[in-house]
């Protein structure tokens, strides 16, 4: 048994720890190692491509973070006073967007985005007053934020309600008690009480998106993302400038997961106090 | 103690439920509650769990509308006035204070909610002179949770009173603290009320604590007002055999009532046992009613006289001794003793018979319930 969870981890992270000390690789050939150097990632930062990747995927992951956390929040309170079956409904719906497979999502994400564009361009184009001038619609980082965002945002509904219901709901009473209108209350208790679960769902929305292979693969359009720009140049081979950008991704996200865990923990710590 | 207390009895009512009915659902919490609260009294809501004490302290709050009737502050009909426009303040049971604020910024809470903000300096001092009353002088930067359970509940009442509400609501303030700091505490609190002269509502469950803090005691059982009184009213004329049990231990005797004397009542309990006492409003001659005898009331002697009793158990309370006695008509009943009435004599043991007696006159007949 013991055996078994040993390969299994093997398995999982074995690869993931070649490509990091591969990064570090002074030789060329990703075959054998020659020494420490850092000289790929130096490489890797001053490509133009990798880049504009590079831009485009902080472009999108902070705008769906953002557009996620806003909407993810003001869904988790509305979610407070409903309960029955809307609220088993909304439930089922939160935790399918979570557990159904990238590909469906993206497949699912193109499609309609695709019949969406077909529909909302003529109309466009029929209201400008000069058709050839009039904007379309198209793939590309808007359709991104939107598909990164819709899903991120059941994330953020989730962590969010959870510290919302793990609220003492007589801090609320106290506050209106002592005179503070609804909105002073929201302001000055509610949101300070869940602002760790907010920023940790923000953080997390984040990697979601940075890390994002399958469902920007199918919306990107002709926009390349940092992992768009990974997967196309793993075609022509495996170069150590390629474990360079995978290890610095890997850095972010790990970096960006434990400090949202922290922010978590920590919130839960001081809210019982 | 309530003795000695100018409490001003013609005084327009500072808060008021009229006809008052809450239900949730199809649970009925409250039923038509009339109640009228003077204006600098300690008033206590006494009764068992679940009986709706709750219910009626937060419709006063403003954080549940009646269903039917109203509330009234200060004149003022307030079923629509929200929590946050009501002159009121509550403490609540496990204090609710902002974790996120430090002890200052709690008490300052209400202040600044105020519009037109009050200035800095004022909201300082008013926070200042507000941690002194509560003898915390100094604690205003500390963080809620590096206080201690009392001085966490100093705190929730410095929150309130900086404001001077009209009313201060507590929701059982003391359930959660231990039973010397509770003790200390209702001292305190009383002390506070006096002091401030703003008129207290109380929730308790504890009699104790209702009986020895209050001017007042409204006693409550399943959603119903069962008597409104003093404390001393509610232990000497208890009108339901209910208040009688609620309120300190009582003996209770069903049997019937022989004759009916203006107020007083001759009832024949079991066993021909005689009983007399004064009546509750409402009975009638050759009626079925209950005599309740408090076990103080009743003296236990070896001389002969009296009721013929057998004891079963002894309780040794300090200043009094407990004894469970049994007689063959009446069945088992309480009979306490103080050290002063057994000097002299040696206590009784369990399985020792004497007799018991008391004063005639001393039973109060009740309606059977
Ligand atoms: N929000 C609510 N929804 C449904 N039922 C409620 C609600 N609040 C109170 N009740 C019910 O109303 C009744 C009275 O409740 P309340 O809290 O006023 O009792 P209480 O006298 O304060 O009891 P305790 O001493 O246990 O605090 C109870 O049967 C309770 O279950
Ligand atoms: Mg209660």
């Amino acid at each position: 048994m013991r055996l078994y969870a040993l390969a299994v981890y093997l398995f999982l992270y074995v690869p993931i720890g070649v490509i990091a000390v591969f990064s570090f690789n002074a030789g060329r050939h990703a075959a054998q190692l020659q020494g420490f150097s850092t000289q790929w990632y130096g490489k890797a930062l001053s490509n133009p491509f990798v880049m504009e990747a590079l831009q485009t995927s902080a472009i999108v992951a902070g705008a769906s973070a953002a557009l996620a956390t806003i909407a993810g929040t003001l869904a988790a309170l509305a979610l407070q006073g409903v309960g029955g079956k809307p609220r088993a409904i909304f439930d089922a719906l939160l935790y399918i967007a979570v557990m159904v497979p990238g590909i469906v999502i993206g497949i699912a994400t193109l499609i309609a985005l695709v019949t969406l564009f077909d529909w909302v361009n003529p109309v466009l184009a029929a209201l400008w007053p000069l058709a050839d001038q009039a904007p379309q619609l198209h793939l590309g980082k808007g359709s991104l934020i939107a598909a990164h965002g819709l899903f991120a945002m059941a994330l953020v509904v989730i962590i969010v309600r959870a510290r919302v219901a793990g609220m003492d709901r007589s801090l609320v009473e106290a506050s209106a008690d002592l005179g503070a209108t609804p909105w002073g209350t929201f302001r000055q208790v509610t949101l300070p009480q869940i602002f760790p679960a907010i920023l940790a769902g923000f953080l997390l929305s984040f990697t979601f998106s940075f890390d994002d292979f399958i469902i920007a693969f199918f919306v990107a359009g002709s926009e390349t993302t940092l992992p768009i720009y990974v997967f196309s140049s793993i075609r022509r081979g495996v170069t150590p400038e390629i474990n360079a950008i995978g290890t610095m991704v890997l850095a972010v996200s790990l970096v960006t997961l434990v400090v949202a865990q922290s922010i978590l923990q920590r919130g839960r710590g001081r809210g019982a106090a | 103690m309530a003795a000695g207390r100018v409490t001003q009895v013609d005084d327009s009512p500072i808060a008021e439920l009229r006809g008052t009915t809450k239900r949730f659902g199809s649970v009925v919490a409250a039923r038509n509650l009339n109640l009228a609260i003077r204006p600098g009294e300690f008033l206590s809501f006494l009764g068992p769990s679940g009986c709706g004490k709750t219910t009626a302290l937060r419709m006063l709050a403003g954080f549940e509308t009646p269903s039917e009737g109203a509330v009234f502050l200060d004149g003022r009909q307030m079923n629509d006035v929200p929590a946050h426009r009501r002159p009121v303040n509550m403490v609540f049971q496990h204090y609710a204070l902002f974790p996120h604020l430090t002890v200052a910024e709690n008490i300052s809470y209400g202040l600044r909610q105020r519009r037109p903000k009050p200035s800095k300096a004022q909201i300082d001092a008013a926070v200042e002179r507000a941690l002194e009353t509560m003898r915390l002088p100094g604690f205003g930067p500390r963080r809620i949770w590096e206080m201690s359970g009392g001085q966490q509940q100093r705190v929730a009442l410095a929150r309130a009173i900086v404001n001077e509400p009209k009313v201060l609501l507590l929701d059982e303030p003391m359930a959660a603290l231990d039973k010397k700091l509770r003790h200390d505490m209702q001292i305190e609190l009383q002390t506070l009320q006096r002091q401030l002269g703003i008129t207290f509502v109380l929730v308790t469950h504890d009699q104790e604590e209702a009986l020895s803090m209050s001017d007042r005691i409204c006693i409550m059982r399943d959603g119903e007002i069962a008597q409104v009184g003093s404390p001393r009213d509610l232990y000497d004329r208890p009108t339901s055999r209910y208040v009688a049990d609620f309120v300190g231990k009582s003996n209770f005797f069903d049997g019937r009532i022989e004759r009916l004397d203006g107020s007083t009542a001759k009832l024949v309990g079991p066993g021909g046992t005689i009983f007399v006492g004064h009546a509750n409003e409402g009975l009638g001659s050759d009626q079925p009613a209950t005599a309740s005898l408090r076990p103080e009331q009743i003296s236990l002697t070896r001389d002969a006289g009296g009721l013929p009793v057998t004891v079963v158990n002894r309780i040794f309370l300090g200043e009094h001794t407990e004894y469970l006695v049994r007689n063959p008509d009446l069945g088992p009943f309480l009979v306490l003793a103080s050290r002063q009435a057994e000097a002299g004599t040696h206590n009784f043991e369990p399985g020792e018979t004497g007799y018991a007696s008391w004063r005639e006159g001393a039973a109060l007949i009740l309606s059977k319930d």
